[in-house]
């Protein structure tokens, strides 16, 4: 697998945190203002990208585990266990739902690591594979367990309100029928960005380097003394947790739960959005989960066509942006080194990626 | 017995049919095409419409019915044949190539893969095209294979002569692509280029041409298939997805891009699919068959990654 250097950090610049300062102004404020506009139009809006929000929190899981060189098509298991453990815990035992949220999270790390710990040794097309079957099985689960309903309509009520455990002062009320579209949009906001700047630390602090290490060559960093197994288990279950806080407000949102909440198809998509945002950069998830889901969303007025559509602009985003939509700013780069002669420097260093480019990929295929 | 063993060995030469163009593909240019079930669907469904169109056009009227059958059926299959190779020489030149060309890393053509696939799925039911119905061929024999006192159990065994001509044909197809592979010179340029791509190329191997060969005989036998199977079951047009996922595990099941072992999958798969429930009925669990299967293919990959066949980390 070639391995580009991770792009340098950004949040350190001013321009980098004053980006980020505009990106949560825009979610809190921005778009509650624009959808408050025409509130009947729009309002459905609200339910749209607060699923959004929670998907790309779960692409963020696949896109750490692809950090850690491993393609994972089964984050859809560890969405719909997160959504039917906390729907269970809520409805059978009568938990606080964002209690419940956070027990989902955790039982789905715990699950990971028994998981994981066969499974992780696995690479490349293997890991996907497997992971794959995961997903077909985590569903089969649900359908044959009575405690799920058999995978048929599960419905959750609306999330109670939380306080401070001793006292009666209300972080978070009640949700209601009208405001709920409202609240879970504010809420997967919070998630989602606290999601990313938790991913962003992560990367860049010193487990992030060793993580990357994996990623490049897994061998050499055991044999410089990095604890490969313990680093890609605890990759693995913070990618899982995070997919089971997603998949826990998901089916809050969806306030019904059912089996084809997270099919393989899903599973699939969420390895597509990271693709899609580019795997070099941690918002790529988001902007690619952003894209493709509102693009899809926005598409639904094509009617039988809208299918077509989606996938030919996938493929021919594939075509111009083969390394995802945040490597724009790369290829615009080599764009213009191609119609500008007068920076050789730059244009050296293009060609100097070409020939990386004709290099063998590291593919050990044998038959 | 007998039964439950004709069927899963019936299943299994479709399945490995399936299987086998997916582990070429996989082999020759490391791509997961998630569009392999479409393929098979667009065989069939395009066979059929060919067998209608001849019917139509009364090309076998004079001859006796089965006999007019079959050779109306043979033209089908050997036009979806040919649709379908072409179909897939054009994806690889036109898609895959470039995308692989252009991307820094080989996962990429996953979503180039899933692309098509999805714009498989939905042109497919469209009204111009195939319709959102599924079809079936009527049966090209008639009778049945029956054998009233069978060695193991006291049931009488009894196997549709239509079904017993599908499998022959199957296993002739197989025969024939393991020939090809075996004995011809393009058959062991692709062999050669799955083992190693530099050293293939370095022997002269032209990369770009027998890749493109590979992909259209990938897509050509899921097509073949197809096109087989629509005369004894109904295939719609949107059930490729379902059969991409089971053809991606009868490939790790035998070894990713060995061809012997995607054959033994799609028998492993096909015999458990027929004998799990068979085993589980008496104790009424009939219904987790597809759970225990998975569960306990997804512990068998876990711990042998490569398969029956395959080697170590690809």
């Amino acid at each position: 697998m070639k391995v580009k250097p991770h792009s340098e950090s950004r949040l350190g610049t001013w321009y980098g945190l004053a980006g980020l300062v505009l990106a949560i102004a825009i979610f809190y404020f921005g778009v509650p203002a624009l959808i408050e506009q025409d509130p009947m139009v729009y309002s459905r809006y609200y339910t749209t990208l607060s699923g959004i929000a929670l998907l790309s929190m779960a692409s963020a899981g696949v896109w750490l585990t692809f950090y850690i060189g491993r393609i994972n098509i089964g984050q859809g298991v560890f969405c719909l266990f997160g959504a039917y453990i906390s729907g269970i815990l809520v409805v059978n035992y009568g938990m606080n739902f964002w209690y419940s949220a956070i027990w989902a999270g955790v039982i789905c790390s715990l699950l990971s690591f028994l998981i994981g710990l066969p499974i992780l040794r696995l690479r490349g097309v293997y890991f996907a594979m497997v992971t794959l079957i995961s997903t077909q099985v985590a569903n089969l689960v649900v359908q044959n367990l009575s405690i799920t309903k058999n995978g048929r309509s599960f419905a959750l009520p609306m999330p109670a309100a939380l306080t401070i455990p001793g006292t009666d002062i209300v972080v978070i009320p009640a949700f209601t029928l009208e405001g709920a579209a409202v609240g879970f949009y504010f809420a997967a906001i919070t998630l989602m960005i606290l999601t990313f700047l938790g991913l962003y630390r992560l990367v860049n602090s010193r487990i992030g380097q060793l993580c990357k290490s994996l990623q490049q060559n897994e061998e050499l960093a055991s044999s410089l003394g990095v604890n490969i197994v313990w680093l890609r288990l605890v990759a693995y279950a913070i990618s899982c947790f995070v997919g089971g806080v997603a998949g826990a407000f998901y089916g809050a949102q969806q306030a019904n739960l059912n089996v084809s909440l997270f099919t393989v198809q899903d599973s699939v998509n969420f390895l597509l959005y990271c693709f899609m945002g580019g795997l070099n950069y941690v918002v790529g998830p988001l902007i690619g989960t952003v894209s493709l889901r509102l693009g899809w969303d926005q598409l639904s007025s094509t009617g039988e066509y809208q299918l077509t559509i989606y996938a030919l602009v996938l493929i021919v985003l594939m075509f111009i942006l083969p390394n995802g939509i945040m490597s724009f700013y790369e290829e615009s780069k080599k764009l213009f080194a191609k119609f500008s002669p007068a920076k050789p420097q730059v244009a050296s260093s293009g060609s100097k990626k070409t020939a990386a480019k004709t290099a063998p990929k590291t593919s050990k295929r044998r038959k | 017995m007998e039964q439950v063993i004709a069927n899963g060995l019936f299943s299994g030469t479709q399945y490995a049919l399936i299987a086998l163009g997916l582990t070429l593909i996989f082999g020759l240019m490391n791509v997961l095409n998630f569009a392999h079930g479409q393929m098979f669907v667009l065989g069939a469904l395009f066979a059929y419409t060919i067998f209608n169109h001849i019917v139509e056009l009364g090309w076998f009227l004079g001859m006796t019915p089965w006999l007019g059958n079959i050779l109306t059926f043979m033209v089908a299959l050997v036009c979806s044949l040919v649709f379908l190779a072409f179909v897939g020489a054009l994806f690889e030149r036109f898609l895959f190539r470039t995308v692989i060309k252009r991307s820094s890393r080989d996962e990429s053509t996953m979503l180039l893969a899933a692309a098509t696939a999805f714009l498989l799925d939905s042109l497919l039911p469209m009204k111009h095209v195939f319709g959102e119905l599924s079809h079936s061929l009527p049966a090209l024999v008639e009778g049945s294979l029956t054998i009233e006192q069978p060695w193991f159990s006291d049931s009488p065994f009894s196997m549709p002569l239509a079904k017993v001509f599908i499998f022959s044909l199957a296993l002739f197809l197989i025969a024939g692509f393991m020939a090809f592979m075996q004995y011809t010179k393009p058959g062991r340029a692709m062999r050669a280029l799955a083992q190693d791509k530099i050293a293939a190329q370095l022997m002269g191997v032209h990369v770009d041409r027998f890749t493109m060969l590979g992909f259209a005989l990938g897509a050509m036998l899921a097509g073949g298939i197809g096109a087989l199977m629509i005369t004894i079951t109904n295939i719609g047009p949107t059930a490729g997805s379902s059969f991409s996922i089971k053809a991606f595990i009868m490939v790790m099941i035998g070894g990713a891009g060995v061809v012997g072992g995607a054959i033994a999958g799609g028998f492993v798969l096909g015999m458990m699919e027929s004998i799990v429930p068979t085993l589980l009925a008496p104790y009424d669990l009939a219904n987790l068959s597809d759970l225990i299967i998975f569960a306990a293919l997804m512990i068998f990959l876990s711990f042998r990654p490569q398969g029956l066949m395959g080697k170590p980390w690809g």
